[in-house]
């Protein structure tokens, strides 16, 4: 064990040393072999010009070996992938495409996963921009966002824990040591095995995230709303603007714009959400959704081609976000 | 404050509830593992953590001794036993030998069995059979008995958990997957930022619009192919294709993005000036990384570094996928998901588990959000 972390530290030892001796290595060898060797003022100007054309590659060239290898690379292979058979050995066409859209655990997938892309990013952006108004002028505010915004250190796998032990289940005739079942007893109800009933387990799965995003957005959100410019509020208030007028006719429109931001953020996390439902139900009851269907088709059933199509078609739902993203970015450049 | 102070008591009244009721609910999920963690294992099978300090009044039938367990005594015999465990703070209320006569007979009093036995429960639960002649019975007969369960706290789900359940392994085998994962990408992200942010070249702006592309691709595209790349490559070494060195290289392909996106941001803003007079003055871009960027970023690496810690920590797929299972490699989100398998009902595990697992980061969390939240500020807010 000891010996486990020492290696962990070699490890970060030697990956950080290799690090900066290949990028003072590679700096110092530039400037040495580009340095003066006395000639005349012209060729060392153009010498000159030539390194600091090469120096961008050495700082950025580390990153793209890394980028290509784990990312640009592979979105193009599981793109050729999904249109090959189970070992990546024939190509199939769009069998693949095909049978997802004729499989029930795909379409299952595909209507839980729309359903967790309208609710987990709505009530977690509504959630977090109550509580960020709420709680913006009062003392104990801070304490409060703390509170609320914790679950965001915690794992899903963590998460998916304490929620399941929140829906525990015992018979009727048991004390219930689950939260939600006791208070449904406590009102004279049925306790219920939430986390398997049809339907409606996708939602209780969902409030996991919700939990957890929430904080996210409420940090975000709040930043905002104190960046709202203190005259306008005052000004609405001698006006006798209402506090909910004030909220909704000048905060809101205000902050559209980072409201926009957090709710694009939290819908890729979303799209990619795998370990709740892989800690909760693994997809059984009606719960599945495209990450964890792709986890499945690959790990389970070891068909690279259909879990490369589930991937690609996961990308494919990211795929504007992504592009608005960069467009926003060329715009704020230029 | 002058909002605040403005607004009517009842308004006041009904925004301070509302807060109050968000927190609680965002609160007692946590606190009902945290509770539970520490509870007595049969309390927390059998009562909700909000009742852990309350004493539980209930109803229990007791088997008592074969004839075996029989000792002489001067008048005749007795089987003595004891019905709580040793150390236990329970206490008899009441008893009778039928399960509708619980309440017949008052703790340390003695009540006839039959005709020449009698028997007697102490209230700190010590039981005395005794008869004038020898026990034959091959079966005890039933007892039953009411009880108060006073709460009991302890670390032992906690012992249990870290020894007999591997979590204590699981620990080690996280640590030792996080602290590379989390330094290794630093310092490459940091390089590439400057380029982009300071340095002229061409394909400058295609690399950033790239990077902030790569930011949202999911992780699912990259499993399959990366895995089938190190398996190659394995092959071709003779390495083992999942090990250590592999989840670290994934964990520093799949942060770089986000890292390089955030430390550009804030190199970005640095003062214009600084950097191109000391350009000016013949400094290298080298030079001018490593003696005056590089300082002026550490609130911006301190951010990177809390959100790769906390990601590397909690992450589940991508330790499964690159690094796989074993004694001396299984992470403690894998371990997790293993004991929600095995021991689905055994919520003293689960409740303890958890809790070692979410320590760690709720401490880095708390000790440094302001970092933490100033990293989310600028990877999602400026970039848009």
């Amino acid at each position: 064990m000891l010996q486990q972390i020492l290696f962990a530290f070699t490890a970060i030892f030697f990956a950080i040393g290799g690090t900066i001796l290949f990028f003072v290595g590679s700096n110092l060898l530039i400037d040495k072999v580009f340095g003066d060797n006395g000639q005349s003022n012209e060729k060392q100007y153009r010498r000159d010009k030539l390194r600091e054309q090469i120096r961008p590659w050495i700082f950025i060239g580390p990153a793209l070996l890394f980028l290509t290898v784990f990312l640009i690379y592979p979105v193009l292979k599981s793109l050729q992938l999904s249109f090959w058979d189970r070992e990546g050995e024939s190509f199939v066409g769009l069998a693949n495409y095909i049978w997802a859209f004729n499989n029930t655990g795909f379409i299952t997938s595909i209507i839980n996963n729309l359903m967790w892309l309208f609710f987990v990013p709505t009530m977690a952006t509504i959630f977090g921009l109550t509580i960020a108004y709420l709680t913006d002028r009062i003392w104990w505010g801070q304490f409060a966002r703390t509170l609320i915004f914790l679950p965001m250190a915690i794992s899903f796998v963590g998460a998916s824990i304490i929620w399941k032990f929140v829906y525990d289940f015992r018979g009727p005739d048991a004390d219930q040591i689950g939260l939600v079942n006791a208070v449904i007893m406590l009102f004279g109800g049925e306790p219920k095995a939430l986390i398997s009933i049809q339907f409606w387990n996708n939602f209780f799965l969902m409030v996991i995230l919700i939990w957890i995003q929430t904080g996210f957005a409420m940090v975000i959100l709040g930043a905002a709303i104190r960046g709202v410019p203190e005259d306008t509020l005052e000004a609405s208030m001698m006006e006798g603007a209402s506090q909910t007028q004030i909220f909704f006719k000048i905060v809101v429109p205000q902050i559209w714009p980072t409201i926009v931001v957090v709710w694009t953020t939290i819908t890729i996390l979303v799209l990619k959400v795998f370990d709740i439902v892989y800690a909760m139900t693994n997809g059984q009851w009606g719960s599945q959704v495209l990450a964890n269907l792709m986890y499945n088709e690959m790990f389970r059933n070891g068909n690279s081609g259909t879990a490369s199509t589930v991937a690609v078609i996961l990308m494919l739902a990211v795929m504007p976000i992504m592009i608005y993203n960069i467009r926003s970015a060329r715009n704020s450049e230029q | 404050m002058s909002l605040d102070a403005r607004q009517s008591r009842t308004a006041r009244f009904i925004k301070h509830s509302i807060i109050i009721l968000l927190v609680t609910i965002w609160t007692l999920p946590t606190l009902g593992l945290l509770v539970s963690s520490v509870r007595d294992k049969d309390q927390l099978t059998s009562s909700g953590w909000w009742t852990a300090l309350i004493t539980n009044s209930q109803s229990e039938v007791f088997r008592l001794p074969v004839a075996a367990d029989q000792i002489e005594v001067a008048d005749g015999y007795e089987i003595r036993t004891q019905l709580f465990d040793q150390g236990a703070q329970n206490r008899v209320t009441s008893w009778g030998f039928r399960a509708d006569d619980l309440t017949a007979n008052a703790p340390d009093l003695e009540a006839q069995f039959n005709k020449n036995s009698t028997l007697l429960v102490a209230q700190d639960g010590t039981v005395v059979w005794h008869s004038s002649e020898k026990f034959t019975h091959k079966r005890g007969p039933r007892l039953f008995f009411g009880a108060d369960y006073p709460p009991r706290f302890g670390l032992d789900n906690y012992r249990e958990v870290l020894s007999s359940e591997g979590v204590g392994r699981a620990f080690i085998n996280t640590l030792t997957v996080v602290l590379p994962a989390t330094f290794v990408p630093i310092l490459i992200a940091a390089f590439a930022a400057y380029a982009l942010a300071w340095m002229d070249f061409k394909g400058r702006f295609f690399f950033l619009a790239m990077i902030i592309g790569l930011i949202v691709v999911p992780l699912q595209m990259s499993l399959i192919p990366v895995l089938k790349l190190f398996a190659l490559i394995g092959s071709v070494l003779d390495v083992p294709s999942k090990s250590y060195v592999t989840v670290w290289l994934a964990h520093t392909g799949f942060g770089l993005p986000l890292a390089i996106y955030l430390l550009r941001n804030y190199m970005a803003s640095l003062p214009k000036d600084i950097i191109e007079s000391a350009y000016m003055d013949g400094a290298t871009h080298f030079q001018i990384f490593v003696k005056m960027i590089l300082p002026l970023s550490m609130p911006a690496l301190a951010s990177f570094a809390i959100f790769q810690f906390l990601w590397t920590w909690n992450d589940l797929l991508v330790a499964a996928v690159f690094l796989g299972q074993g004694e001396d490699k299984t992470v403690m989100t894998q371990q997790l998901i293993e004991l929600l398998g095995s021991r689905g009902d055994n919520w003293e595990i689960l409740t303890s588990g958890a809790f070692i697992s979410i320590a760690i980061p709720v401490i880095v969390f708390l000790s440094m959000q302001k970092y933490f939240v100033r990293g989310l500020l600028a990877g999602s807010v400026k970039g848009g």
